[in-house]
């Protein structure tokens, strides 16, 4: 009894406050910055050494959608990419993710791209169905920390469920394999429509390492529309959990 | 055939490659002989056994780990295009009933005799490709009492999918099979075309997410062991923190899963806070939560500093001394330890039959720890005393995770506060995209004790020095057939809590 006490006096107030602005230490690999003149040879050379293929020569750009975030290319052009530790960076417009020079602003989701219905429905209570699909469950262990203790994204009406059938969308992890495509499809038929799909990890916004892979298969994206893209290896849970929020439209 | 005949190549731990050609080649049938010679004695257990294309044929290659040496012992064996059936090992050796079910998968090879020749994980590149997920063949029982009870891919939580099988008397199981390889994405061929160093590095981060620094350390040992870089003990040591963190977020965060799966909230939500600080350290030495980008082969681009180090250690103390409260707590409450004890057991003969590894040999009784049997790096130079338990049950595995969660809080402050915090040494990959030189036609492996068990490497290469083969073992690969035998004659409510006692790895085993 008494241990309990203090174990709960130790364990005090645990949730994060104000999702929105929390800061992440220094060294978070979130949105990253391109300054400065990147010369033809430097550029070639970032692209060829970027071990996912999210570097473009010309224009010189990264697309958050491949990167994971392995901060090498800052090691090797440290005055030209800067990785900040702005998490906000999820987003319904794929284009949005591609970071070209001198572009120094918010990452933001396109309110016109949002689906009527999405926000009417969803605003208040949103329940999701995720579906691992070949990730290495770095991003299952962040989805769940966003409902823990730390996060509680329960606290905005957003929650897991087990059953596809009382899902409002499905979260999908992982490149996609070749063994998962079906019952990911079953799954996504099972929920009740308008139904969300969200890609959360680079390696389901463009199969990320995996991209070469001959065990994927990837056709369910062009089968439904993508109404949210969150980034990440793995993606952090204030990341996810912000990137929902401005979907459904909450402050 | 005695004992002087057995013919094999010696490693220790950490070796430099040897070349390919003086692992000996043995005939099939000596070959199948001596690996059952061997694995007779219970110190020896098979850490790797595999076969890949070589000259038109098939090499396969068995590595086997001497608790008493502490050695690595390796053969090989060759065949020709066109042999099909080989006789299985796996009625004398059922340990090897994966193995061997791996090889029939990859290049049809009929292993004659085996009990169980199923698929594993429907791998991409697989012999019968007109076979897919769908055709599983599962093991059945007609009977009109006996019903059959299927969960997933996809299961109630955010987990990784994977396909139970239960057969049920009423509601107790009598059988469970479980069919995986829904998480396989081919990673295996990935470092074969690569194409750079770091590449292969970054791939290794992503083979099982809980067991990113665990991975990556294996592939970076074995990288410097092929390219002759030798690293300092500075970075021998922090790389053992950064296993030893790996364990304790892991370990305390299952054991707030297993709080949850017996409706102890109060234990879930102090764990999970407790865990979330450990990985927290993590963010802040380098940025991820899981360690991603911290392990490079010759070197970090994230040296320990000293204002990491003291938030480390201040973390830990509290840490150590708020989860010691709180496990004094659930390992004294009657209404939880009811649910612990006698639950899910695997008995110490069965957890030799499969091989079991790690945590999951631990729990029965058997000593097997890479740290104590087979160190390398900085374990080399310590002297670890695993931690065992001999019920076998989840209540077993349960205070493994405690016992060891609060020994490596108590080695990683000791480590931390004696390191001499150095300036950056980065990786010679950390710039580039020349690839570190590689040792030409050899073979070389690695292996680490992660926190759930035995983590093996192993890589050959042609004549040019490129990777012709790479071979990746997780620790659940042995230990998902643990699962199966813990849930027979159980309730099938227990079922979660067997499973999260072990947490086995879905994207480790299915690559
Ligand atoms: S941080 Fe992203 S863009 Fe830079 S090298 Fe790594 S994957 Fe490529």
């Amino acid at each position: 009894m008494f241990r309990s006490i203090k174990i709960l006096r130790q364990h005090g107030i645990q949730y994060v406050p104000n999702l929105r602005t929390a800061e992440l230490t220094s060294l978070f690999r979130g949105r990253p910055v391109l300054s400065g003149e990147v010369s033809a040879e430097l550029a070639t050379n970032l692209a060829k050494m970027c071990p996912s293929g999210a570097i473009q020569q010309a224009p010189f750009s990264i697309d958050m959608g491949k990167c994971i975030f392995c901060r090498e290319c800052e090691f090797a052009a440290p005055d030209n990419i800067r990785f900040t530790n702005d998490y906000h960076i999820a987003t319904n417009n794929r284009d949005n993710l591609i970071i070209k020079e001198n572009h120094d602003n918010p990452i933001v989701l396109n309110p016109d791209l949002v689906r009527k219905e999405i926000r009417t429905l969803f605003r208040r209570s949103l329940k999701l169905r995720q579906v691992s699909a070949g990730g290495d469950a770095s991003n299952e262990m962040e989805l769940n920390a966003a409902g823990n203790v730390n996060f509680d994204m329960g606290r905005y009406g957003i929650e897991f469920v087990a059953s596809p059938r009382h899902a409002d969308g499905v979260v999908i992890t992982g490149p996609i394999t070749e063994n998962m495509a079906e019952a990911l499809q079953i799954c996504f038929d099972a929920t009740p429509k308008p139904s969300l799909v969200i890609l959360c990890g680079t390696d389901a916004i463009s199969g990320g390492l995996f991209q070469e892979s001959n065990a994927l298969n990837r056709n369910f994206l062009s089968r439904h529309p993508i109404d949210l893209y969150v980034p990440g290896n793995p993606v952090h849970p204030l990341t996810f959990i912000n990137g929902v929020l401005d979907l459904i439209g909450r402050e | 055939m005695p004992m002087q005949d057995f013919s094999y190549i010696e490693l220790s731990p950490g070796a430099a490659p040897i070349g390919l050609k003086t692992i000996p080649v043995l005939n099939y049938p000596d070959f199948a002989e001596q690996i059952a010679g061997l694995m007779k004695a219970e110190t020896v257990h098979c850490v790797l056994y595999y076969a890949f294309p070589f000259n038109n044929g098939l090499k396969f290659i068995a590595i086997l780990a001497v608790d008493a040496t502490g050695k690595f012992l390796v053969f090989s064996h060759e065949t020709t295009a066109g042999v099909t059936d080989l006789e299985s090992i796996t009625p004398q050796i059922p340990a090897l009933h994966l193995f061997e079910r791996e090889i029939h998968e990859n290049f049809g090879i009929g292993f004659q005799h085996h009990p169980w020749l199923k698929p594993v994980r429907f791998s991409a590149d697989r012999y019968q490709k007109d076979l897919t997920m769908n055709d599983y063949p599962f093991y059945r029982i007609d009977s009109e009492e006996l019903h059959e009870v299927g969960v997933g891919p996809i299961h109630a939580g955010v987990i990784e999918p994977g396909h139970f099988r239960f057969i049920c008397n009423g509601e107790k199981v009598l059988h469970l099979e479980i069919q995986l390889g829904y998480q396989h994405r081919g990673i295996e061929k990935l470092f074969l075309n690569a194409g750079s160093t770091l590449r292969r590095a970054v791939l290794s981060e992503n083979i099982a997410g809980d067991t990113t620094v665990g991975h990556a350390v294996t592939h970076a040992q074995l990288i410097e062991s092929l390219a002759g870089i030798t690293i300092n003990e500075n970075l021998q040591k922090e790389r053992a923190i950064a296993l030893e963190l790996e364990r304790i977020a892991v370990h305390i965060g299952d054991t707030a899963a297993l709080c949850t799966d017996v409706a102890y909230q109060f234990g879930q939500v102090v764990n999970e806070a407790l865990r979330t600080t450990i990985i927290n350290t993590s963010q802040l030495w380098c940025g991820n939560r899981f360690g991603k980008g911290l392990i490079r082969p010759g070197g970090t681009n994230y040296p320990l500093t000293v204002p990491v180090i003291e938030s480390m250690l201040k973390t830990l103390d509290n840490t150590g001394m708020r989860y010691r409260d709180i496990t004094d707590n659930i390992f004294t409450a009657p209404s939880i330890l009811i649910r612990f004890d006698g639950i899910g057991t695997v008995t110490r003969s069965q957890a030799l039959s499969i091989g079991a590894v790690g945590m999951a040999a631990r729990m029965a009784g058997i000593p097997r720890d890479i740290r104590a049997t087979h160190p390398s790096g900085y374990y080399a130079g310590i002297k670890y005393e695993p931690e065992i338990q001999d019920t076998g049950d989840v209540l077993a595995r349960a205070l493994i995770r405690n016992l060891e969660a609060r020994k490596s809080i108590e080695m990683v402050k000791e480590w931390a506060a004696q390191l001499s915090p150095v300036t950056r040494h980065p990786s010679p990959i950390g710039s580039g995209v020349s690839a570190v030189g590689s040792k030409p036609s050899s073979f070389a492996m690695a292996v680490n004790e992660g926190w759930r068990g035995e983590i093996a490497h192993a890589a050959v290469t042609g004549p040019d020095g490129e990777l012709v083969h790479y071979k990746i073992k997780d620790p659940s690969f042995h230990n998902w057939i643990a699962l199966a035998l813990a849930v027979r004659n159980q309730e099938i409510s227990d079922f979660p809590i067997c499973n999260k006692s072990f947490n086995l790895s879905y994207c480790g085993h299915d690559l």
